[in-house]
């Protein structure tokens, strides 16, 4: 995007020169010169017709749509607006080094022997190339994981100040906004799936709800990260969950992966591969569905918006803006019911490697 | 594609972001806030228990006064009944005390009448006999003098004793 800004700039500013050129020239009487500046006026305007055209032409939706899902070294709020962000990189030799990421604004990318390479996302590779680096960059989705840390924290610390200020009294305002969450997710999600020993889990379901939601709605707002939608992001959390489950499961949820109860000795040949499958399917389940359904979310209003520009039409633009709105409120209930989706699945894979009795599972 | 290969950097940062998160909210928020809910919903149990206990006992009262009520009544009928019975037994002994005493005065009034009656039937007797003795005196006196003279006395005399 931004080359073609750069390229408009420039037209313009070719375009502007050649304007104020004219009464400049034609104080000159001479019939040559006159036709002379307006033949280089012509070519001027020939020039930026055509670069216009290929601007046009050049209008990449999908590498658009890529821009701003994947993840960034520099936070783009909107064209021009740039943040940069710490550049963070350990490599055996040089250790850590930490830097902006500005220092990437220059004609080849290039900083201190790193190149930032702007494919799909963007890298920083070594200009060595025999040099291996570690990048720990604060990039803009661990900027506005952070951000959504810091809410979190200050948002359910102030709530758990109502609760020791004003014990046993009646909850008002935000507080009762978000108990009637936080109670449905212990009555309705954690509780029944969970089981009786709920209470140890809860913290962790509860931060990973909110966790979710928080960053599901931030990521709607414009401007902002795509974090839920991003792979290592939903990688992380559904590891996480699958640690929780095989930290805490009873001897009951192994022995029914080696011996499935009421399975024919023969039928174990399939059956054990396909529950061992199974359990690494699970969490593999909760990442993709929570990365797919941000993801395309984000990508479903991209490409709604990204059609304005390709048609450039006045009627076009509203139907489309309408469109997009109705879209947005659909994707404000995706972030809803993909955080609750996420906490229920987990608290079911919980519930079903910690459950006491042996009937038939019901985890699959 | 990039999209779905996870940036071993993004994972460093979203595991020690989260798992910082999920230890700070479960230490300063989750639990004072479940702790909060959890007395809260205590409390509201407790107070319809005690409203509830308050109710049954309320009741157990209503019910302990009623049987008192119909204790105390039950007494007082009681005392009523048998404060009747005292009387009525007094009044009925009474009545045949004084029976009693009217007919024994009655029969003392027979009896002296009846002795009266007989002193005086024997005085009469006494005085008949001592008349009928005079009569027969004074008879047998005049007997000899007179025949019809004789015979007019006694007449006279006869008359005058059935008089008496």
């Amino acid at each position: 995007m931004y080359i073609y800004i750069k390229r408009f700039f420039a037209v313009a500013l070719v375009a502007t020169t050649c304007l104020f050129s004219v009464p400049a020239s034609a104080d000159e009487p001479t019939q040559h010169e006159h036709e002379k500046v307006t033949e280089s006026i012509n070519e001027e305007e020939h020039k930026i017709e055509h670069k216009l055209e290929e601007s046009e032409a050049k209008f990449d939706i999908g590498s658009m749509i890529m821009h701003h899902i994947a993840d960034s070294h520099e936070w783009e709020i909107t064209h021009g607006v740039v943040i940069p962000l710490p550049v963070i990189l350990y490599s055996a030799d040089r250790g850590l080094e930490v830097f902006s990421s500005s220092n990437f604004h220059n004609e080849h990318h290039e900083y201190n022997g790193y190149h930032l390479v702007h494919g799909d996302s963007e890298q920083i590779v070594p200009v060595d190339e025999s040099r291996k680096i570690y990048d720990f960059s604060i990039t803009k989705n661990v900027a506005s994981m952070l951000i959504s840390a810091v809410i979190l924290i200050l948002v359910f610390t102030s709530i758990a100040s109502f609760y020791k200020n004003n014990k046993n009294k009646a909850p008002k305002g935000f507080q009762s906004a978000m108990e009637v969450i936080i109670l449905f997710i212990r009555d309705e999600v954690v509780k029944p799936n969970v089981g009786p020993k709920y209470e140890k889990y809860l913290p962790y379901l509860l931060t990973l709800f909110f966790f979710i939601l928080i960053n599901n709605i931030m990521g709607l707002l414009p401007g902002s990260a795509n974090l839920t939608g991003n792979i290592a992001v939903t990688m992380t959390l559904a590891v996480l969950t699958f640690i929780i489950v095989h930290l805490n499961a009873n001897g009951h949820y192994y022995k029914h992966l080696v011996k499935p109860t009421g399975v024919p000795v023969p039928l174990l040949l399939i059956m054990i591969p396909v529950e061992i499958v199974g359990v690494f399917m699970k969490p593999f389940s909760l990442m993709v569905r929570l990365f797919a359904n941000i993801t395309a979310g984000h990508i479903i209003l991209l490409s709604l918006f990204g059609l304005i520009f390709i048609f450039q039409s006045f009627v076009i633009a509203p139907v489309i803006s309408l469109f997009a709105l109705f879209l947005n409120f659909i994707e404000i209930m995706v972030a809803f019911i993909q955080a609750f989706i996420f906490t229920l699945l987990s608290s079911m894979y919980i519930g079903s490697a910690i459950e006491e009795h042996s009937h038939a599972d019901h985890g699959h | 594609m990039s999209l779905l290969t996870p940036n071993p950097g993004l994972i460093f940062w979203m595991l020690v972001v989260f798992l910082l998160v999920v230890f700070i909210l479960a230490k300063f928020a989750w639990k004072p806030i479940i702790k909060g809910l959890k007395d809260r919903e205590n409390e509201i149990q407790g107070a319809l228990d005690l409203a509830e206990k308050t109710r049954a006992e309320m009741i157990q009262l209503k019910s302990d006064n009623e049987k008192l009520i119909a204790e105390a009544n039950a007494v007082r009928d009681q005392i009523l009944r048998e404060a009747k019975d005292a009387a009525d037994r007094t009044i009925a002994e009474s009545k045949d005390k004084a029976a009693v005493e009217a007919q024994k005065m009655i029969e003392n009034a027979q009896a002296a009448i009846r002795n009266e009656q007989q002193l005086a039937v024997s005085k009469i007797r006494k005085e008949v006999a001592t008349l009928s003795l005079e009569i027969a005196e004074k008879v047998l006196q005049r007997e000899l003098k007179d025949k019809e003279a004789q015979e007019n006395l006694i007449a006279e005399l006869a008359s005058s004793a059935r008089l008496n």
